[in-house]
């Protein structure tokens, strides 16, 4: 494919009923009320030559390229601030028209270099085009006078891209990027004007408030502001449009390449999860996929003391397969495993789900949503019949109050948060509750009407006080409950939250919030229009994360929030592919599309499908698999793209039973943390290696297309399918589509999912079925998925993990912006110079009593294990409340963390760990021990 | 094991008994692998000390 040039309308689209009809250098043309004349004229197939103008930002009418002429009417007004009008007749071309266009061209570029053949936008400069556009031949003014474009200043200090403000235009388009595209306000224009210059605060780049998402370099229609990338290697000759491989936003990207090398990432127009937009990781953090660290060829070795082997493929699959029958035989066919990622595709995870059920022939098979969304499939689908979100992203546009729980989306989902934000500035009201003042409690033109800073642990007291005011106060939805829900489970619930200790008044002393703000909340959320909730691993993460997803889902039926656009129950999915992972039958207790194993119908369908017998009970689960481990039942273990050893809570234990494993197969990029307790090692494909699907967190079905070939020549799927002929069960895929085709046929809610029909929509979400042919942007429309929705009985059972005078604060862990997850990625790029290392956030007040001063390095103890790590002395933290991210495997933040898990599915209690923090000499035993651990664990015999 | 099987029980209790005993037990059929359900028949025929009678009652319905 050639290098794609999307067009660009110049003005934003707009939707109204009203359409207009006008006429553009003769040729009529129909737009929505509202649009620009610029705009109505690129959809007549007119392009207005424009510099200031650009249709991800609103018209500013500053560079007066754009001038046209309006039949019957005087002057040359500017067609990007001009609406369009009925009957209007436009005309876009005149030698009065060009002769103004070139006087301004003059003045351009006579304060401009001329370095054209040496400018790194050389071949996408929209200046240049514009000299081209309007025929600019001389500058009558001259170079001589006053200039900026001498001045040999640049701005490096961002690792991704440079500033050479002698290249400005001034035309403001990164400016109002940060605005109204990604909503941070880090850029202004400082000065007034001769000395007006675009200004990060008066600070480097990388001082400033700049988040570095990388839209100021998108709008900039010069050199001004260009990835260094591109100053490295040029322009691109041909785009690849992929989906981001980062958080469950998935974001639409245009990768541009020489060859097979990528040049850089640009954010796809065209995708409708992310309308052009990027964040940090996502546009500038890909620099991991070809990483010196990347293993690139198949290793094997006996025990993990000795040094890693190069083998071929041939012989690492013979090996694992050998391995696992030897196994199976000893120990029986329940002794072995595998372990899907939601970093893969779709049709990577339904192999690997496929190859234990029906090579191993067991359900051993888990995924990596079982440490972070998998309450939110307990609970929704228990509530609503279904184990995904009920929106679209762009629903929020439709919000009329938005809650967000236990999420942090401006580090975490950063282009869903720029969308949110949008639409908060334009007048929806926020309701927060989180333990930490989180940036979106207060942030430029955003202030949360409520913020609820609830203790760790009593999410569910929260929930059951804010229902315990809407019932009490009259507040329900009556008509809405009694038309699409099930009543006799509503009369329970009713029963039970209008109980006086559901009570925010007597929950108070559990939560720490005062029942004032609580019943506010409350009353804002059933009152204000639409409500939307949105939530993150603050929910799920707990002993009651299943408790409390049915929580938000009772709450939104209480309401009428469910079932049409702006309102919903949310889950913001960490990974790109954790719906998708869960979707594709990872979980031992269900094939693709939800559907128990023990289903007699459902698992008949399967055997017949795929010849063979299988299973009626479900599998073990990853925290299962490992307890089995350590009790000597189960001996073998595959393992897709995870890193147990480093994301999974107690880490001493992890290893443990990861020791106690006979086979451990690890498929990565890496040798990461879980590879120092391997036994083979697969290596795995970049996303840019990838063909095939991901699923993102609005049930959306996107594409991921092959950039580069497989680097150590398989693709992931065919390394598992290898295994599983090596393993006497037959597959013969010979592309991804063909395990899609596969998938559709087995699985209703996506029986009309094919590659085709993705190619032509862009994206699909599912259900797509006879029903839906093109998909669901909203579920639920009409009635639930499950009949009538159910509301469930949400009784506070606090967490065993409470605070002693050993251990008196709370330990809660989270994500932060420039990292990701266990950092195998984003910690191999310079995101680095923002977060070098994992950093421990503790109040003022816990900080003076312990005689900790910022950047001391401390220790971090709980019952389960000690680190160290450096503080920083933090307001955003409540007494008694202690934060710190996992992105680093130095740190160890999952060494502290405990078994302690939710009780229906689970998922580790992250959120909420009993610890000491003290003043510390020397690293940990754990950090001391690690080094010389990984040092003998990670060598490779030359 | 006890821990985990006493939680569900906590999750449900609050239902009428007839109620929260059948979700119990449908929970641990749904979700629990042989080996801990073997654990849990093996556990209750010790005695079953420290266990919630909810999975008491459930453990008799899974057999």
């Amino acid at each position: 494919m050639a290098l794609i040039h999307e067009t660009d309308y110049g003005t934003p689209s707009r939707v109204a009923e009203t359409l207009v009809t006008l006429e553009i250098d003769g040729k009529p043309v129909t737009v929505p009320a509202g649009t620009s004349v610029m705009r109505a004229a690129v959809v007549a197939g007119v392009q207005v030559p424009k510099l200031c103008a650009t249709d991800s930002v609103e018209a500013f009418g500053s560079c007066r390229l754009c001038l046209v002429e309006i039949e019957g009417r005087r002057g040359t007004p500017a067609s990007c601030t001009l609406p369009a009008e009925p009957g209007m007749k436009v005309r876009t071309s005149s030698s009065k028209l060009s002769k103004l266009r070139r006087g301004m061209m003059e003045l351009y570029i006579s304060d401009h270099p001329l370095d054209c053949l040496t400018c790194g936008a050389n071949g996408n400069c929209e200046l240049q085009d514009m000299a081209g556009v309007v025929g600019l031949r001389e500058v009558r003014y001259g170079y001589d006078g006053a200039n900026h474009f001498k001045e040999n200043v640049k701005d490096n200090s961002n690792p991704y891209f440079s500033f050479e403000p002698a290249k400005c235009i001034l035309c403001s388009r990164c400016v109002r990027a940060c605005e109204e595209v990604q909503g941070t306000f880090a850029l202004t224009i400082d000065g007034r004007g001769f000395a007006s210059t675009v200004s990060a605060g008066g600070k480097p780049f990388l001082e400033s408030e700049c988040v570095s998402c990388g839209a100021c370099v998108q709008a900039c229609p010069t050199a001004t502001l260009i990835e260094k990338s591109v100053l490295a290697k040029g322009q691109g000759e041909h785009t690849v449009i992929t989906t981001c491989a980062y958080c469950g936003v998935g974001c639409s990207f245009k990768a541009e390449m020489q060859g097979s090398e990528v040049v850089r990432m640009v954010p796809h127009k065209d995708g409708k999860a992310n309308h052009g937009h990027s964040c940090v990781k996502g546009r500038f953090s890909w620099g991991y996929a070809t990483h010196k660290d990347r293993i690139l060829k198949p290793m094997v070795r006996a025990k993990i003391t000795d040094p890693w082997r190069e083998v071929t493929w041939e012989e690492a699959i013979n090996h694992t397969a050998s391995e696992f029958k030897r196994i199976q035989a000893k120990y029986g066919r329940d002794s072995i495993g595998g372990i899907t990622s939601s970093r893969c595709t779709n049709e990577e995870t339904y192999v690997m789900q496929k190859l234990v059920r029906a090579a191993f022939g067991n359900n051993n098979t888990d995924t990596c949503a079982r440490v972070c969304h998998s309450p939110t499939g307990y609970g929704l689908k228990t509530t609503f019949g279904t184990s995904a979100g009920t929106q679209d992203f762009d629903s929020v546009e439709h919000a009329d109050v938005i809650m967000i729980i236990g999420a942090n989306p401006t580090d975490a989902h950063p282009v869903f948060a720029s969308q949110m934000k949008r639409r908060l500035r334009e007048g929806a009201r926020l309701i927060i509750l989180d333990p930490r003042r989180i940036d979106l409690v207060k942030s430029p033109h955003v202030q949360a009407e409520y913020h609820l800073p609830l203790k760790p642990g009593t999410n569910v007291a929260m929930i059951n006080a804010l229902a315990h005011v809407i019932v009490t106060e009259g507040l329900l939805a009556e008509e809405y409950i009694h038309e699409r829900c099930d009543l006799p489970a509503f009369e329970l619930w009713r029963k039970f939250v209008a109980e006086e200790r559901n009570s925010p008044e007597a929950t108070e002393a559990f939560t720490g919030v005062p029942a004032a703000d609580v019943r506010g909340a409350a009353r804002l959320y059933a009152t204000g229009g639409n409500g939307a909730i949105y939530y993150g691993l603050g929910v799920t993460e707990h002993s009651q994360g299943s408790t409390m997803v049915m929580g938000m889902a009772n709450l939104a039926m209480a309401t009428g929030n469910i079932g049409k656009v702006g309102v919903g129950v949310n889950p913001l999915r960490g990974q790109n592919n954790v719906q998708g992972s869960c979707d594709m039958g990872s979980f031992p207790h269900e094939y693709s599309g939800y559907r128990h194993v023990s289903d007699d119908s459902t698992r008949h369908l399967f055997e017949s499908a795929w010849g063979v017998s299988l299973q009626s009970e479900p599998g073990l689960r990853i925290n299962n698999m490992i307890d089995a481990a350590m009790e000597g039942t189960f001996k073998g273990l595959y393992i897709q793209g995870e890193d147990i050893a480093q994301s999974d809570p107690n880490t001493q234990h992890i290893t443990a039973g990861l020791s106690a494993i006979e086979c451990v197969v690890v498929q990565d990029l890496f040798l990461n943390e879980t590879a120092m307790y391997a036994h083979v090692f697969f290596p795995g494909a970049s996303f840019l290696e990838k063909d095939g699907t991901f699923t993102n967190a609005e049930r959306r079905i996107s594409r991921v297309r092959k950039a580069v070939a497989p680097m150590a020549g398989l693709g992931d799927w065919e390394v598992t399918q290898a295994l599983s002929n090596a393993m006497g069960y037959p597959m013969h895929y010979n592309h991804p589509s063909e395990i899609m085709a596969e998938i559709a046929r087995l699985t209703p809610t996506f029986s009309g999912v094919t590659y085709e029909k993705i190619d032509e929509l862009g994206s699909i979400q599912w259900p797509c079925n006879e029903k839906a042919p093109e998909g669901t942007p909203v579920m639920h429309i009409g009635g639930f998925v499950r009949g009538k929705g159910k509301f469930i009985i949400t009784e506070f059972v606090p967490t065993d993990e409470r605070t002693t005078g050993r251990f008196p604060l709370i330990l809660t862990t989270g994500r932060i912006l420039t990292q990701y997850n266990v950092g195998a990625q984003t910690a191999r790029t310079e995101n680095n110079v923002w977060h070098p290392e994992d950093i421990l956030e503790i109040h003022p007040l816990d900080a003076e009593n312990r005689g900790i001063n910022e950047g001391d390095l401390v220790s971090l103890t709980s019952r389960a294990g000690d680190t160290t790590l450096k503080a920083r002395i933090s307001e955003r933290m409540q007494p008694g409340v202690v934060y710190t991210t996992f992105h680093h495997m130095f740190t160890g933040a999952n060494v502290v963390t405990t078994e302690f898990a939710d009780w229906a599915t689970g998922c580790p209690e992250y959120k909420v760990t009993a610890v000491q923090v003290a003043l510390a000499k020397k690293m940990s035993a754990w950090q001391e021990h690690y080094h010389e651990t990984r040092r003998i664990t990670t060598q490779i015999a030359k | 094991m006890v821990h985990m099987a006493n939680q569900i029980a906590l999750n449900f209790a609050a239902y009428p008994h007839e109620e929260a005993v059948a979700n119990v037990t449908n929970h641990l059929k749904s979700f629990w692998e042989r080996r801990m359900k073997q654990q849990l028949h093996e556990y209750v025929a010790k005695g079953g000390g420290g266990l919630h009678e909810l999975v008491i009652e459930a453990e008799k319905r899974l057999k």
